[in-house]
Protein backbone atom coordinates (compact mmCIF):
# COMPACT_ATOMS: atom_id res chain seq x y z
CA UNK A 1 0.00 0.00 0.00
CA UNK A 2 1.76 3.37 -0.93
CA UNK A 3 -1.05 5.58 0.50
CA UNK A 4 -3.81 5.49 2.89
CA UNK A 5 -6.60 8.07 3.54
CA UNK A 6 -8.49 8.89 6.31
CA UNK A 7 -11.35 11.28 6.80
CA UNK A 8 -12.32 12.56 10.10
CA UNK A 9 -15.59 14.82 10.70
CA UNK A 10 -15.67 15.34 14.36
CA UNK A 11 -13.51 15.53 17.05
CA UNK A 12 -15.74 14.34 19.80
CA UNK A 13 -18.28 12.27 17.70
CA UNK A 14 -21.75 13.04 19.38
CA UNK A 15 -20.90 16.54 21.66
CA UNK A 16 -22.48 18.26 18.45
CA UNK A 17 -23.27 16.63 15.55
CA UNK A 18 -21.31 16.65 12.21
CA UNK A 19 -21.87 19.56 9.96
CA UNK A 20 -22.62 16.66 6.86
CA UNK A 21 -21.56 19.28 3.92
CA UNK A 22 -17.90 19.10 4.11
CA UNK A 23 -18.43 15.27 5.50
CA UNK A 24 -19.64 14.42 2.03
CA UNK A 25 -17.05 16.02 0.27
CA UNK A 26 -14.40 13.94 2.11
CA UNK A 27 -16.65 11.22 1.40
CA UNK A 28 -16.66 11.89 -2.35
CA UNK A 29 -12.86 12.04 -2.29
CA UNK A 30 -12.94 8.50 -1.63
CA UNK A 31 -11.50 8.04 1.92
CA UNK A 32 -9.76 4.37 2.91
CA UNK A 33 -11.42 4.63 6.30
CA UNK A 34 -13.62 6.78 8.45
CA UNK A 35 -12.92 7.53 11.86
CA UNK A 36 -13.55 9.48 14.47
CA UNK A 37 -12.57 9.97 18.58
CA UNK A 38 -15.70 9.90 20.98
CA UNK A 39 -14.32 11.10 24.20
CA UNK A 40 -13.17 13.51 25.62
CA UNK A 41 -11.96 14.28 29.94
CA UNK A 42 -12.93 17.66 29.16
CA UNK A 43 -16.63 16.87 30.47
CA UNK A 44 -15.71 16.55 34.04
CA UNK A 45 -15.77 13.50 36.18
CA UNK A 46 -19.70 13.03 36.60
CA UNK A 47 -20.00 10.68 33.03
CA UNK A 48 -17.70 8.15 34.24
CA UNK A 49 -18.38 8.24 37.57
CA UNK A 50 -22.17 7.60 36.92
CA UNK A 51 -21.82 5.97 33.97
CA UNK A 52 -23.72 7.70 31.62
CA UNK A 53 -23.07 10.41 28.29
CA UNK A 54 -22.82 13.65 28.28
CA UNK A 55 -23.89 13.47 24.82
CA UNK A 56 -27.58 13.08 23.59
CA UNK A 57 -28.37 9.71 21.93
CA UNK A 58 -29.81 11.34 19.02
CA UNK A 59 -26.42 12.83 18.29
CA UNK A 60 -24.78 10.07 18.64
CA UNK A 61 -26.54 8.10 16.51
CA UNK A 62 -26.83 10.99 13.78
CA UNK A 63 -23.23 10.83 13.38
CA UNK A 64 -23.14 7.05 13.10
CA UNK A 65 -25.52 6.73 11.16
CA UNK A 66 -23.78 9.22 8.61
CA UNK A 67 -20.05 7.00 8.73
CA UNK A 68 -21.83 3.93 8.56
CA UNK A 69 -23.83 4.66 5.42
CA UNK A 70 -21.18 6.26 4.01
CA UNK A 71 -17.99 3.07 4.84
CA UNK A 72 -20.48 0.73 3.86
CA UNK A 73 -21.39 2.07 0.80
CA UNK A 74 -17.55 3.02 0.45
CA UNK A 75 -16.43 -0.91 1.90
CA UNK A 76 -14.04 0.99 3.77
CA UNK A 77 -13.42 0.04 7.79
CA UNK A 78 -14.99 3.06 10.02
CA UNK A 79 -13.47 3.20 13.34
CA UNK A 80 -14.85 5.27 16.58
CA UNK A 81 -12.63 5.77 19.59
CA UNK A 82 -13.80 6.28 23.03
CA UNK A 83 -17.41 5.54 22.45
CA UNK A 84 -20.04 7.14 24.15
CA UNK A 85 -17.65 9.93 26.00
CA UNK A 86 -16.06 8.21 28.77
CA UNK A 87 -15.46 4.61 26.80
CA UNK A 88 -16.66 2.38 29.93
CA UNK A 89 -18.32 -0.59 29.13
CA UNK A 90 -21.37 0.21 28.85
CA UNK A 91 -20.91 2.91 25.95
CA UNK A 92 -18.69 0.44 23.82
CA UNK A 93 -22.03 -1.68 24.31
CA UNK A 94 -24.49 1.41 23.38
CA UNK A 95 -22.35 1.74 20.06
CA UNK A 96 -22.45 -1.70 18.86
CA UNK A 97 -25.85 -1.59 19.78
CA UNK A 98 -26.43 1.47 17.64
CA UNK A 99 -24.06 0.13 14.67
CA UNK A 100 -26.50 -3.46 14.61
CA UNK A 101 -29.83 -1.28 14.94
CA UNK A 102 -28.72 1.00 11.94
CA UNK A 103 -27.45 -2.05 9.78
CA UNK A 104 -30.77 -3.55 10.32
CA UNK A 105 -32.86 -0.45 9.48
CA UNK A 106 -30.79 0.36 6.51
CA UNK A 107 -30.54 -3.28 5.45
CA UNK A 108 -27.15 -3.40 5.13
CA UNK A 109 -25.44 -6.42 3.77
CA UNK A 110 -23.54 -8.14 6.48
CA UNK A 111 -20.18 -6.91 7.93
CA UNK A 112 -18.16 -7.69 10.89
CA UNK A 113 -17.74 -5.27 14.12
CA UNK A 114 -15.09 -5.86 16.74
CA UNK A 115 -15.01 -3.63 20.14
CA UNK A 116 -12.78 -3.64 23.14
CA UNK A 117 -13.30 -2.97 26.54
CA UNK A 118 -11.11 -0.50 28.74
CA UNK A 119 -12.77 -0.29 32.08
CA UNK A 120 -10.01 -1.61 34.68
CA UNK A 121 -10.85 -3.47 37.77
CA UNK A 122 -10.50 -2.19 41.20
CA UNK A 123 -9.61 -5.57 42.63
CA UNK A 124 -6.74 -6.18 39.56
CA UNK A 125 -5.45 -2.76 40.40
CA UNK A 126 -5.73 -3.13 44.33
CA UNK A 127 -3.76 -6.27 43.97
CA UNK A 128 -0.87 -4.81 41.74
CA UNK A 129 -0.77 -1.90 44.49
CA UNK A 130 -0.11 -5.01 47.53
CA UNK A 131 2.14 -6.62 45.38
CA UNK A 132 4.33 -3.42 45.19
CA UNK A 133 3.24 -1.76 42.44
CA UNK A 134 3.51 1.71 42.37
CA UNK A 135 0.11 3.44 40.27
CA UNK A 136 2.10 6.65 39.52
CA UNK A 137 0.27 10.33 39.62
CA UNK A 138 0.20 12.17 36.86
CA UNK A 139 -0.17 16.21 36.41
CA UNK A 140 0.15 17.11 40.37
CA UNK A 141 -1.25 13.50 41.93
CA UNK A 142 0.33 11.82 44.63
CA UNK A 143 0.91 8.02 43.70
CA UNK A 144 -2.04 5.98 43.88
CA UNK A 145 -3.34 5.28 47.74
CA UNK A 146 -5.67 2.74 48.44
CA UNK A 147 -7.88 5.42 50.07
CA UNK A 148 -8.58 7.11 46.98
CA UNK A 149 -9.05 3.97 44.86
CA UNK A 150 -11.66 3.14 47.38
CA UNK A 151 -12.93 6.42 47.04
CA UNK A 152 -13.22 5.50 43.19
CA UNK A 153 -16.53 4.45 41.41
CA UNK A 154 -15.23 3.68 37.51
CA UNK A 155 -11.65 3.20 36.39
CA UNK A 156 -11.12 3.23 32.63
CA UNK A 157 -7.56 2.74 30.79
CA UNK A 158 -6.43 4.96 27.69
CA UNK A 159 -5.86 2.13 25.20
CA UNK A 160 -2.95 3.28 22.80
CA UNK A 161 -2.77 1.58 19.19
CA UNK A 162 -2.75 -1.75 20.15
CA UNK A 163 -6.20 -2.75 20.00
CA UNK A 164 -6.83 -1.17 16.88
CA UNK A 165 -3.86 -3.22 15.56
CA UNK A 166 -5.90 -6.00 16.60
CA UNK A 167 -9.16 -5.55 15.29
CA UNK A 168 -7.91 -4.37 11.92
CA UNK A 169 -5.66 -7.79 11.72
CA UNK A 170 -9.05 -9.44 12.08
CA UNK A 171 -11.00 -7.66 9.33
CA UNK A 172 -13.64 -5.81 11.23
CA UNK A 173 -15.02 -3.19 9.16
CA UNK A 174 -16.40 -1.35 12.15
CA UNK A 175 -14.66 -0.99 15.85
CA UNK A 176 -15.97 0.11 18.52
CA UNK A 177 -13.25 1.69 20.68
CA UNK A 178 -13.51 1.72 24.94
CA UNK A 179 -11.26 4.96 25.85
CA UNK A 180 -7.98 5.38 23.78
CA UNK A 181 -5.51 8.29 23.03
CA UNK A 182 -7.51 9.81 20.86
CA UNK A 183 -4.68 9.60 18.12
CA UNK A 184 -4.55 5.84 18.54
CA UNK A 185 -7.70 5.14 16.17
CA UNK A 186 -5.98 6.91 13.26
CA UNK A 187 -2.52 5.75 14.16
CA UNK A 188 -3.56 2.04 14.56
CA UNK A 189 -4.67 1.25 11.10
CA UNK A 190 -2.16 3.29 9.49
CA UNK A 191 0.43 0.75 11.66
CA UNK A 192 -1.68 -2.07 10.53
CA UNK A 193 -1.07 -1.17 6.55
CA UNK A 194 2.95 -1.08 7.05
CA UNK A 195 3.44 2.74 7.86
CA UNK A 196 6.27 4.07 9.89
CA UNK A 197 5.60 4.65 13.61
CA UNK A 198 7.11 8.35 13.03
CA UNK A 199 4.41 9.37 10.45
CA UNK A 200 1.00 7.21 12.01
CA UNK A 201 1.66 8.89 15.26
CA UNK A 202 1.23 12.36 13.79
CA UNK A 203 -1.39 11.42 11.40
CA UNK A 204 -3.47 10.65 14.27
CA UNK A 205 -2.24 13.27 16.33
CA UNK A 206 -3.35 15.73 13.32
CA UNK A 207 -6.58 14.46 12.78
CA UNK A 208 -8.17 13.69 16.37
CA UNK A 209 -9.98 17.07 16.18
CA UNK A 210 -11.10 16.76 12.66
CA UNK A 211 -11.69 20.80 11.26
CA UNK A 212 -9.47 22.23 14.82
CA UNK A 213 -6.24 21.95 12.37
CA UNK A 214 -7.87 23.97 9.99
CA UNK A 215 -8.79 27.80 9.43
CA UNK A 216 -11.21 29.94 9.70
CA UNK A 217 -12.22 28.93 13.02
CA UNK A 218 -15.12 26.02 12.81
CA UNK A 219 -15.63 23.20 14.27
CA UNK A 220 -17.08 19.41 13.75
CA UNK A 221 -15.91 19.96 9.64
CA UNK A 222 -14.22 16.89 7.98
CA UNK A 223 -10.33 17.03 7.44
CA UNK A 224 -8.64 14.72 5.59
CA UNK A 225 -5.55 12.94 6.24
CA UNK A 226 -3.61 10.96 3.73
CA UNK A 227 0.09 8.92 4.93
CA UNK A 228 2.73 7.84 2.94
CA UNK A 229 6.41 6.04 3.56
CA UNK A 230 7.66 9.79 3.26
CA UNK A 231 5.09 12.36 4.66
CA UNK A 232 1.84 13.02 6.10
CA UNK A 233 -0.96 15.34 4.08
CA UNK A 234 -3.91 17.11 5.92
CA UNK A 235 -6.66 18.81 3.58
CA UNK A 236 -9.46 20.71 4.96
CA UNK A 237 -13.20 19.57 3.26
CA UNK A 238 -14.82 22.09 4.20
CA UNK A 239 -15.01 25.13 1.15
CA UNK A 240 -14.40 27.19 3.55
CA UNK A 241 -11.56 26.43 5.31
CA UNK A 242 -7.69 25.36 4.23
CA UNK A 243 -4.97 23.31 6.83
CA UNK A 244 -2.30 26.05 6.51
CA UNK A 245 1.50 25.83 8.17
CA UNK A 246 -0.01 28.16 10.78
CA UNK A 247 -3.46 26.17 11.81
CA UNK A 248 -1.69 22.63 11.29
CA UNK A 249 1.35 23.52 13.66
CA UNK A 250 -1.05 25.69 15.95
CA UNK A 251 -2.99 22.49 16.32
CA UNK A 252 -0.02 21.04 17.93
CA UNK A 253 -0.30 22.75 21.02
CA UNK A 254 -4.39 22.45 21.31
CA UNK A 255 -4.78 20.93 25.32
CA UNK A 256 -1.66 20.00 26.00
CA UNK A 257 1.11 22.14 28.07
CA UNK A 258 4.01 21.04 26.24
CA UNK A 259 3.67 21.29 22.25
CA UNK A 260 6.37 19.45 20.96
CA UNK A 261 5.01 15.94 22.24
CA UNK A 262 2.46 13.66 23.10
CA UNK A 263 2.59 10.56 25.49
CA UNK A 264 0.99 7.12 24.53
CA UNK A 265 0.64 3.70 25.74
CA UNK A 266 4.11 2.56 24.38
CA UNK A 267 5.62 5.61 23.23
CA UNK A 268 6.31 9.76 22.78
CA UNK A 269 5.57 11.34 19.61
CA UNK A 270 8.31 13.90 19.12
CA UNK A 271 7.54 16.74 16.76
CA UNK A 272 10.55 18.93 17.84
CA UNK A 273 11.41 18.26 14.20
CA UNK A 274 8.46 18.34 12.00
CA UNK A 275 8.61 20.59 9.06
CA UNK A 276 5.73 21.90 8.05
CA UNK A 277 5.28 22.97 4.02
CA UNK A 278 1.91 24.14 2.28
CA UNK A 279 1.57 21.99 -0.76
CA UNK A 280 -1.85 23.23 -1.99
CA UNK A 281 -4.35 25.59 -0.94
CA UNK A 282 -6.03 23.80 1.51
CA UNK A 283 -3.31 21.16 2.10
CA UNK A 284 -0.04 21.56 3.99
CA UNK A 285 2.47 18.51 4.35
CA UNK A 286 4.40 17.46 7.35
CA UNK A 287 7.35 15.38 7.52
CA UNK A 288 10.22 15.08 10.56
CA UNK A 289 7.66 13.63 13.25
CA UNK A 290 9.50 10.80 15.19
CA UNK A 291 7.96 8.01 17.48
CA UNK A 292 10.58 7.48 20.52
CA UNK A 293 8.96 3.87 21.89
CA UNK A 294 9.20 3.20 26.07
CA UNK A 295 10.87 0.09 27.11
CA UNK A 296 8.44 -0.19 29.55
CA UNK A 297 4.36 0.26 28.84
CA UNK A 298 2.94 2.70 30.98
CA UNK A 299 -1.16 3.02 30.89
CA UNK A 300 -2.84 5.74 31.87
CA UNK A 301 -5.90 5.31 34.29
CA UNK A 302 -8.99 7.81 34.60
CA UNK A 303 -11.12 7.19 37.64
CA UNK A 304 -13.77 9.19 38.68
CA UNK A 305 -15.51 9.08 42.37
CA UNK A 306 -18.80 9.95 43.86
CA UNK A 307 -18.57 12.71 46.42
CA UNK A 308 -22.04 12.73 47.15
CA UNK A 309 -26.18 13.53 46.41
CA UNK A 310 -26.53 18.15 45.36
CA UNK A 311 -28.71 20.64 45.24
CA UNK A 312 -28.24 23.64 43.98
CA UNK A 313 -30.04 27.31 44.76
CA UNK A 314 -29.97 30.59 43.68
CA UNK A 315 -29.80 34.22 44.50
CA UNK A 316 -29.41 38.14 43.42
CA UNK A 317 -28.04 41.34 44.91
CA UNK A 318 -28.21 44.57 44.39
CA UNK A 319 -27.51 46.51 47.08
CA UNK A 320 -24.22 47.74 46.38
CA UNK A 321 -23.62 48.08 50.33
CA UNK A 322 -24.64 44.30 50.37
CA UNK A 323 -22.13 43.29 47.22
CA UNK A 324 -19.44 45.21 48.82
CA UNK A 325 -19.61 42.48 51.82
CA UNK A 326 -21.21 39.64 50.09
CA UNK A 327 -18.30 37.54 51.67
CA UNK A 328 -19.47 38.21 55.14
CA UNK A 329 -23.05 37.27 53.88
CA UNK A 330 -22.16 33.94 52.76
CA UNK A 331 -19.83 33.53 55.91
CA UNK A 332 -23.26 34.23 58.01
CA UNK A 333 -25.10 31.39 56.15
CA UNK A 334 -22.06 28.87 55.96
CA UNK A 335 -21.82 29.18 59.87
CA UNK A 336 -25.75 28.52 60.24
CA UNK A 337 -24.86 25.37 57.62
CA UNK A 338 -21.98 24.54 60.64
CA UNK A 339 -24.40 24.88 63.29
CA UNK A 340 -26.73 22.94 62.09
CA UNK A 341 -24.33 19.81 60.57
CA UNK A 342 -20.72 20.34 61.93
CA UNK A 343 -17.28 20.87 59.70
CA UNK A 344 -17.31 18.22 57.54
CA UNK A 345 -19.31 15.09 56.27
CA UNK A 346 -20.53 17.66 53.33
CA UNK A 347 -19.77 20.52 50.83
CA UNK A 348 -20.95 24.01 50.71
CA UNK A 349 -19.80 25.87 47.69
CA UNK A 350 -20.70 29.70 46.74
CA UNK A 351 -20.11 30.69 43.11
CA UNK A 352 -20.42 34.43 42.70
CA UNK A 353 -20.89 35.61 39.40
CA UNK A 354 -20.76 39.64 38.53
CA UNK A 355 -17.37 39.41 40.84
CA UNK A 356 -15.24 36.16 39.66
CA UNK A 357 -17.97 33.20 39.24
CA UNK A 358 -15.66 32.06 35.98
CA UNK A 359 -12.14 32.39 37.12
CA UNK A 360 -12.43 31.90 40.89
CA UNK A 361 -9.42 32.57 42.69
CA UNK A 362 -7.76 33.14 39.59
CA UNK A 363 -9.82 36.40 38.73
CA UNK A 364 -7.73 39.41 38.69
CA UNK A 365 -10.85 41.58 39.07
CA UNK A 366 -12.05 39.74 42.09
CA UNK A 367 -12.29 42.84 44.30
CA UNK A 368 -14.08 44.73 41.74
CA UNK A 369 -17.53 43.20 41.21
CA UNK A 370 -19.93 44.41 39.29
CA UNK A 371 -23.36 46.24 40.10
CA UNK A 372 -25.43 42.90 40.23
CA UNK A 373 -24.29 39.74 41.70
CA UNK A 374 -25.88 36.46 40.91
CA UNK A 375 -24.67 33.43 43.43
CA UNK A 376 -25.30 29.64 42.91
CA UNK A 377 -25.35 27.80 45.66
CA UNK A 378 -24.56 24.12 45.91
CA UNK A 379 -25.19 21.79 48.85
CA UNK A 380 -23.35 18.19 48.23
CA UNK A 381 -23.90 15.45 51.09
CA UNK A 382 -24.18 11.88 51.52
CA UNK A 383 -27.79 11.64 51.21
CA UNK A 384 -30.37 13.35 49.10
CA UNK A 385 -32.42 14.92 51.96
CA UNK A 386 -29.19 16.17 53.43
CA UNK A 387 -28.00 17.78 50.63
CA UNK A 388 -31.28 19.47 50.44
CA UNK A 389 -30.87 20.93 53.71
CA UNK A 390 -27.32 21.93 53.70
CA UNK A 391 -28.10 24.11 50.09
CA UNK A 392 -31.17 25.17 51.25
CA UNK A 393 -29.47 26.25 54.53
CA UNK A 394 -26.66 27.78 53.03
CA UNK A 395 -28.83 29.72 50.56
CA UNK A 396 -32.29 30.61 52.85
CA UNK A 397 -29.45 32.04 55.19
CA UNK A 398 -28.31 34.53 53.20
CA UNK A 399 -31.53 36.30 53.63
CA UNK A 400 -30.90 36.73 57.20
CA UNK A 401 -27.32 37.56 56.79
CA UNK A 402 -26.57 40.41 59.50
CA UNK A 403 -24.67 43.15 58.30
CA UNK A 404 -24.15 46.44 60.88
CA UNK A 405 -24.96 49.14 58.38
CA UNK A 406 -27.07 47.72 55.69
CA UNK A 407 -30.78 49.79 54.98
CA UNK A 408 -32.82 46.84 53.95
CA UNK A 409 -33.47 44.99 56.61
CA UNK A 410 -36.18 43.04 55.24
CA UNK A 411 -33.57 40.77 53.32
CA UNK A 412 -30.06 40.79 51.77
CA UNK A 413 -30.76 39.05 48.54
CA UNK A 414 -33.19 38.02 45.84
CA UNK A 415 -34.39 35.07 45.10
CA UNK A 416 -35.63 34.21 41.54
CA UNK A 417 -37.15 30.66 42.88
CA UNK A 418 -38.11 29.94 46.74
CA UNK A 419 -36.33 26.73 46.49
CA UNK A 420 -33.52 24.98 46.07
CA UNK A 421 -33.47 21.83 42.77
CA UNK A 422 -32.11 18.52 42.53
CA UNK A 423 -29.09 18.85 40.36
CA UNK A 424 -26.50 15.43 39.33
CA UNK A 425 -24.27 13.92 41.61
CA UNK A 426 -21.16 15.37 42.28
CA UNK A 427 -18.34 13.63 41.59
CA UNK A 428 -14.40 14.44 41.29
CA UNK A 429 -11.24 12.87 39.41
CA UNK A 430 -9.62 10.32 41.43
CA UNK A 431 -7.37 8.75 39.39
CA UNK A 432 -4.89 10.78 36.87
CA UNK A 433 -2.24 8.36 36.76
CA UNK A 434 -0.03 5.38 35.29
CA UNK A 435 0.38 1.76 35.26
CA UNK A 436 3.11 -0.64 33.82
CA UNK A 437 1.66 -3.58 31.92
CA UNK A 438 3.98 -6.13 30.59
CA UNK A 439 1.58 -6.66 27.41
CA UNK A 440 -0.10 -3.99 25.80
CA UNK A 441 -3.32 -5.96 25.26
CA UNK A 442 -3.77 -6.92 28.65
CA UNK A 443 -6.37 -4.13 29.89
CA UNK A 444 -8.08 -4.50 26.38
CA UNK A 445 -9.93 -7.55 25.89
CA UNK A 446 -11.25 -7.46 22.34
CA UNK A 447 -14.27 -9.05 20.46
CA UNK A 448 -15.64 -9.64 17.28
CA UNK A 449 -19.17 -10.22 16.04
CA UNK A 450 -21.45 -9.39 13.29
CA UNK A 451 -23.59 -7.17 11.97
CA UNK A 452 -26.15 -6.41 8.85
CA UNK A 453 -28.65 -8.94 7.26
CA UNK B 1 3.32 53.49 22.05
CA UNK B 2 2.05 50.67 23.38
CA UNK B 3 -0.87 47.83 21.66
CA UNK B 4 -2.69 45.60 23.44
CA UNK B 5 -2.22 41.55 22.92
CA UNK B 6 -5.21 41.28 21.80
CA UNK B 7 -4.74 43.61 18.92
CA UNK B 8 -1.66 41.66 18.34
CA UNK B 9 -2.66 38.01 18.54
CA UNK B 10 -4.97 36.10 15.89
CA UNK B 11 -6.07 33.30 19.21
CA UNK B 12 -5.85 34.32 22.62
CA UNK B 13 -7.58 31.21 24.30
CA UNK B 14 -7.38 28.57 27.47
CA UNK B 15 -8.53 25.33 27.74
CA UNK B 16 -8.12 22.21 29.88
CA UNK B 17 -4.62 20.36 29.67
CA UNK B 18 -5.90 17.30 31.12
CA UNK B 19 -7.82 17.59 34.20
CA UNK B 20 -5.49 19.42 36.14
CA UNK B 21 -4.41 21.41 34.31
CA UNK B 22 -5.58 24.79 32.27
CA UNK B 23 -3.25 25.91 29.07
CA UNK B 24 -2.98 29.52 27.30
CA UNK B 25 -2.76 29.81 23.68
CA UNK B 26 -1.44 32.97 22.48
CA UNK B 27 -0.87 32.90 18.80
CA UNK B 28 -0.13 35.12 16.10
CA UNK B 29 -0.83 35.46 12.52
CA UNK B 30 3.26 35.58 11.48
CA UNK B 31 6.15 36.58 12.41
CA UNK B 32 6.78 39.97 12.86
CA UNK B 33 4.20 40.86 15.94
CA UNK B 34 5.40 37.31 17.36
CA UNK B 35 8.68 38.29 17.81
CA UNK B 36 7.59 41.47 19.32
CA UNK B 37 5.96 40.40 22.12
CA UNK B 38 8.68 37.84 22.39
CA UNK B 39 11.07 40.92 22.68
CA UNK B 40 9.22 42.86 24.64
CA UNK B 41 9.47 40.14 27.70
CA UNK B 42 5.71 41.20 28.73
CA UNK B 43 5.02 37.43 28.78
CA UNK B 44 6.82 35.22 30.77
CA UNK B 45 6.60 33.22 33.79
CA UNK B 46 6.60 35.99 36.56
CA UNK B 47 4.56 38.14 34.42
CA UNK B 48 1.93 35.51 33.81
CA UNK B 49 1.77 34.67 37.55
CA UNK B 50 1.40 38.35 38.45
CA UNK B 51 -1.09 38.64 36.46
CA UNK B 52 -2.93 35.68 38.17
CA UNK B 53 -2.16 36.33 41.11
CA UNK B 54 -0.31 33.06 41.79
CA UNK B 55 2.90 31.95 42.85
CA UNK B 56 5.28 31.17 39.89
CA UNK B 57 5.52 27.43 40.85
CA UNK B 58 1.94 27.04 39.62
CA UNK B 59 2.99 27.62 36.12
CA UNK B 60 4.06 23.99 35.13
CA UNK B 61 4.94 24.98 31.63
CA UNK B 62 5.73 28.17 29.54
CA UNK B 63 6.64 27.92 26.06
CA UNK B 64 7.56 30.25 23.33
CA UNK B 65 6.35 27.99 19.94
CA UNK B 66 8.31 29.01 16.97
CA UNK B 67 6.74 26.89 14.36
CA UNK B 68 2.95 28.50 15.43
CA UNK B 69 3.85 31.90 16.05
CA UNK B 70 2.50 31.01 19.70
CA UNK B 71 3.54 31.82 23.24
CA UNK B 72 2.08 29.17 25.97
CA UNK B 73 1.91 28.25 29.17
CA UNK B 74 -0.27 25.90 31.60
CA UNK B 75 -0.69 26.28 35.14
CA UNK B 76 -2.11 23.55 37.73
CA UNK B 77 -5.49 23.90 39.29
CA UNK B 78 -6.18 23.95 42.80
CA UNK B 79 -8.72 21.39 42.09
CA UNK B 80 -9.47 19.04 39.12
CA UNK B 81 -11.82 20.15 36.87
CA UNK B 82 -15.39 19.34 37.43
CA UNK B 83 -14.78 19.25 41.28
CA UNK B 84 -17.93 20.85 42.47
CA UNK B 85 -17.68 24.25 43.11
CA UNK B 86 -15.27 24.63 39.72
CA UNK B 87 -16.54 27.20 37.82
CA UNK B 88 -15.49 26.44 34.03
CA UNK B 89 -15.03 22.50 33.78
CA UNK B 90 -13.43 23.04 30.30
CA UNK B 91 -11.22 25.71 31.60
CA UNK B 92 -12.41 27.87 28.27
CA UNK B 93 -13.08 31.27 29.72
CA UNK B 94 -9.74 31.88 31.38
CA UNK B 95 -7.70 34.04 29.52
CA UNK B 96 -10.04 37.27 29.70
CA UNK B 97 -6.96 39.34 31.87
CA UNK B 98 -4.48 38.08 28.87
CA UNK B 99 -6.63 40.40 26.01
CA UNK B 100 -5.29 43.66 27.41
CA UNK B 101 -1.88 43.19 28.50
CA UNK B 102 0.19 45.95 27.50
CA UNK B 103 3.47 45.63 25.00
CA UNK B 104 5.36 48.72 24.28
Amino acid sequence: MQSLKIICPNGHLGFAPIRTGSFELGVAARPDLIAADSGSDDIGPGPLGSDTSTSPEAWQRHDLEHMLLAARRLGVPMVIGSAGDTGSNSRVDLYVRVIRELAAKHDLPRFRIGWFYSEVDKGWLRQRMAAGEVVRGLDGYADLSVAELDATDRIVAMAGVHPYVELMRQGCDVIIGGRSSDAALFAGPALFHGFPEDLAYYLGKVLECASFCAEPYGGKETVMGEITHDEVLVTAMSPEQRCTIASVAGHAMYERSNPYEEFFAGGRLDMTHCHYEQVAEKTTRITGSRFVPDAQVRVKLEGAGKVGERYIGLCGVRDPYTIAHIDRVMGWARDQVRARFGETGYELHYTVYGRNGVMGELDPMRDRPGHELCIMVQGIAPTKDMAEEVAMTGLRQMFYARLPDVKGTAGSVAFPLDEVLHASPAYRWTLNHTVAVDDPMALFPTHVGEAGV
Amino acid sequence: MSTALKDLAKTIRSKNAGVNKITFDIIFRDREPYERVKRAGVLTRETMAALYRIPVERISDFVEYDPGYAIKFTLYRLRPSGSAGDGDIFGAQQYAPLLDVQVP
